[in-house]
């Protein structure tokens, strides 16, 4: 599904500054694996995530999504191929939209926009069903601007937009770490759920390293633009958050 | 006030409706503020009359000058997106040339159009009255335009449209072509505003290079009026708010420089303008509530 072939992302190239964000990696993410990416601070992961988005276009190497060649392709246009939510709510969301409006630019990622209405019968009922799924009484506020929505509220929709429209891959950008812990906890729970019941390939990064093992069925650990150690769902059953941390430790002995 | 100038206020209020509605597309919608608007009123001016001098029909030429404002704005949008140029200095730039090429098409600083045929001939003799023939022209015209407006405002695009302005990261991840829509943005808008100025030049009876001063704040204070009146994210009473506050707009100025107490004088119309539209940004800071919606 996701093909990394010796991709190489560099900061500040030529200059004092110049740091090699990603070195060489390469990578394989199979049909329906849902891999979780941990790691310090300016391991790579964000770095890793946003070359999938297209957000960092790589100055070497070869992305592949669904069998193609996606390299140079912005993000506006791997939105066909990519669904994302993002790290904070207030990103993921136009505040100054409502709801319903939000979900509409959601139901059509990377279809054609056309002259007819955003917001019709047919896909307000699909919105309030959508909506009503999250038990949070949603589906009678579709018309409010999402701006006077919570963080958490406006994640949980988030998620619920992202999978509104089909999609090769899912890449979800450290989506719990603005919320408290209870709706963290919840917002995982649905997004078990989600991938679960729409089989989807899933990128998700984490600062958490119970999460990181709680969830997915594979975990790579990322080190100054390195994929380290790339668990697999065997490796990471024996495995508990200590253990990973020791790992850690391996690495940064300081 | 007399009559007269009541119906005088009221005419202008709708040729300046047009250009809230294209002003609340740069200025609100794509967060784009425009000034190319200065250039390309007196744009569709010149365009128009220089139409009509040469024999053309007074529509073809009223269409043309809306083409031509499309490209003015495609020109700022262009050194915008394409050249990485400050939004605010690129449509500056497009204005000021749009000066000298204003004078180009007219050949010379103004076009007198008294004994032209215009798009409000027809009007004014069924009504066999100069003003009530612009009167009922421009209701006509206003009321197509704000309903292709809303329209458009609530269509797919549309959406893109206001996605874009309020949250180009998301739109973008969401598949917008965030260029594209803003091209089509401030080219609409400043096609909207040089069809504007067409129907301005036709129903004054002249073409102007200096009709276009102030014409973005014009629009700006019409739009803020409209918000004050209707405080509201709906777009069809957003709408109805840019008409509103642009013939409330005119007015309460033609009020204010009748009134010969306050001892006003036409050529103080700018200098009142600025002020207003000074101290309804200011007023809502002093009142401690945030300037900007929320994200």
């Amino acid at each position: 599904m996701i093909q990394l072939e010796n991709v190489r992302v560099t900061f500040n190239k030529g200059t004092l500054l110049e740091r090699q964000a990603l070195q060489d990696v390469t990578l394989s993410i199979g049909e329906e694996e849902f891999v979780t990416v941990i790691g310090s601070n300016g391991a790579g992961k964000s770095t890793l995530l946003n070359v999938l988005t297209g957000n960092i276009i790589t100055n070497e190497g070869r992305v592949m999504i669904a069998d193609q060649d996606v390299t140079k392709w912005p993000v506006e246009k791997r939105a066909r191929l990519v669904a994302r939510v993002f790290q904070d709510p207030l990103e993921g969301t136009c505040g100054a939209l409502t709801v319903e409006e939000n979900l509409a630019l959601a139901a059509m990622r990377g279809k054609n926009r056309g002259l007819s209405m955003a917001l019709n019968k047919k896909n307000r009922e699909l919105f309030r069903d959508t909506l009503a799924r999250l038990g949070l009484g949603l589906e009678n506020r579709l018309r409010q601007p999402i701006g006077l929505l919570s963080g958490g509220q406006r994640q949980s929709i988030s998620l619920m937009m992202a999978v509104l429209s089909p999609m090769e891959i899912l890449v979800l950008d450290e989506h719990t770490a603005a919320l408290d812990p209870r709706t963290a906890a919840a917002i995982i729970q649905l997004t078990k759920s989600l991938v679960e019941e729409k089989k989807l390939t899933v990128l998700m990064v984490t600062h958490s390293m119970h999460q990181a093992l709680e969830v997915g069925t594979r975990t790579l650990m990322m080190h100054t633009g390195r994929v380290l150690h790339d668990l697999s769902e065997e490796a990471r059953r024996n495995l508990s958050s200590a253990d990973l941390l020791r790992l850690f430790e391996e690495l940064d002995p300081s | 006030m007399s009559l007269i100038q009541f119906w005088g206020a009221l005419e202008i209020g709708l040729i300046y409706a047009i250009v809230a509605l294209a002003v609340y597309i740069s200025f609100r919608v794509l967060d784009f503020p425009d000034l190319t608007a200065d250039g390309s009123f007196p744009l569709g001016g010149a365009i128009v009359a220089t139409c009509l001098v040469a024999g053309w029909s007074p529509w073809s030429g009223t269409l043309l000058a809306f083409g031509g404002g499309v490209l003015a704005g495609l020109v700022t949008a262009w050194l915008n997106l394409r050249w990485k140029i400050l939004h605010l200095l690129a449509s500056i730039l497009t204005m000021t040339a749009l000066y000298s090429v204003n004078l180009r098409i007219m050949g010379r600083p103004n076009i007198a159009l008294l004994d032209e045929e215009t798009v409000f001939s027809a009007f004014q003799r069924a009504f066999s009255s100069h003003m009530g023939g612009v009167l009922v022209l421009m209701g006509v015209i206003v009321t197509v335009i704000a309903f292709l407006f809303w329209r458009f405002m609530v269509s797919e695009r549309g959406l893109a449209l206001r996605a874009t302005g309020a949250n180009p990261r998301m739109a973008r991840a969401q598949g917008i072509y965030t260029s594209g829509a803003t091209y089509l943005g401030v080219g609409l808008s400043n096609g909207m505003i040089a069809l504007a100025g067409a129907l301005f030049a036709q129903s004054q009876g002249f073409a102007d290079v200096t009709t276009g001063v102030g014409t973005i704040i014009f629009g700006l204070a019409a739009v803020i009026i409209g918000e004050v009146f209707f405080p509201t994210k709906r777009m069809a009473l957003i709408i109805v708010g840019c008409l509103v506050g642009s013939v409330i707009y005119r007015l309460t100025v033609a009020l204010a420089l009748n009134a010969s107490a306050i001892g006003l004088q036409t050529s103080d119309l700018n200098l009142v303008t600025a002020a207003l539209v000074a101290l309804a940004m200011i007023l809502p800071q002093v009142r401690g509530k945030k300037l900007m919606t929320r994200r």
